[in-house]
């Protein structure tokens, strides 16, 4: 997964990856919408192709890039995991913070009691 | 629980990563259960079996804090630091580091509570210093040039994954 966060650190190859999203696609067509000089676009879809996150075939005189779905779906999944560990303590802490709440409460009504 | 979902996880130029999220609480209770030792330890306790043997918080500037987290076939998890602002209740800046750091150096971390109609929103946010830091973030997954582009990158991979890289 390492690989994976290096290779998506760089903001024009997370733009390609990006663009790949929608489907695969021609090195042609992306040098366009990413307005990169073509050697600059093969050398970060070299950085992608070597962190497993796309493939290529060619078609008649074209390189068509594709992505690999699978570390992807490992980045989501940790993200995923992150999230999910943030947000168990906090539904925890949800349920404490309506305990003392209702301690507070109690103890305010008390208070006037012990004072007469 | 009402509040579940509300977690938002994004960043802060590429070195800061920032979590917030709204409770249904005054903030002076929210702020004593991020700093009373009794009651953190009931609810920062990570995934599923692991409890939290020790909390220790000494909250004042220059005071230190340390936890450890348990979990029965496991080695145990250690994380400690220096308060360096204090101000009751509203906001907590303390260093930050794992015992068994994946990187050198210190992170800070940042809490903050701001209060609105008896609602508490925390946001928490940890700054990585240094550059070995950084490089070490990316071991542990949560790297800095990821981190750039971290809510968008999450947004568009459940968005369009399935979509776009099963067609390949």
């Amino acid at each position: 997964m390492l690989e994976t966060f290096r290779a998506l650190a760089e903001p024009n190859r997370l733009q390609i990856v990006e663009l790949l999203l929608a489907g695969p696609r021609p090195v042609g067509d992306m040098v366009d919408e990413l307005g990169l000089r073509q050697p600059q676009v093969s050398k970060h879809l070299r950085v992608l192709s070597e962190a497993g996150l796309v493939d290529v075939r060619v078609d008649a005189q074209r390189r068509i890039y594709a992505l690999r779905p699978a570390p992807l779906q490992e980045l989501e999944a940790w993200l995923e995991r992150y999230r999910r560990i943030w947000e168990s303590n906090f539904q925890r802490l949800d349920a404490l913070l309506d305990h003392m709440k209702a301690k507070e409460k109690k103890q305010v009504r008390k208070k006037p009691q012990t004072k007469r | 629980m009402t509040n579940a979902g509300n977690l938002k996880l994004t960043t802060r130029g590429d070195r800061e990563i920032v979590m917030t999220r709204t409770f249904d609480a005054p903030r002076n209770l929210v702020f004593d259960a991020f700093t009373k030792p009794e009651l953190v330890r009931q609810w920062l306790l990570g995934p599923p079996g692991w409890s939290m043997p020790v909390c220790e918080i000494d909250l004042r500037v220059g005071g230190t804090y340390r936890y450890v987290w348990r979990k029965a076939g496991a080695p145990d998890m250690g994380m400690g630091g220096v308060y360096r602002e204090v101000l009751v209740p509203e906001r907590i800046v303390a260093s930050e580091k794992f015992d068994q750091a994946w990187y050198p150096g210190e992170a800070i971390g940042t809490l903050v509570l701001l209060e609105q109609a008896g609602k508490t929103t925390v946001t928490q946010t940890v700054l990585y210093e240094s550059q070995e830091a950084r490089d070490g973030i990316l071991k542990s997954g949560m790297e800095q040039g990821v981190a750039a582009s971290y809510g968008r990158l999450a947004e568009l991979l459940s968005r369009g994954l399935e979509k776009g890289a099963s067609k390949s």
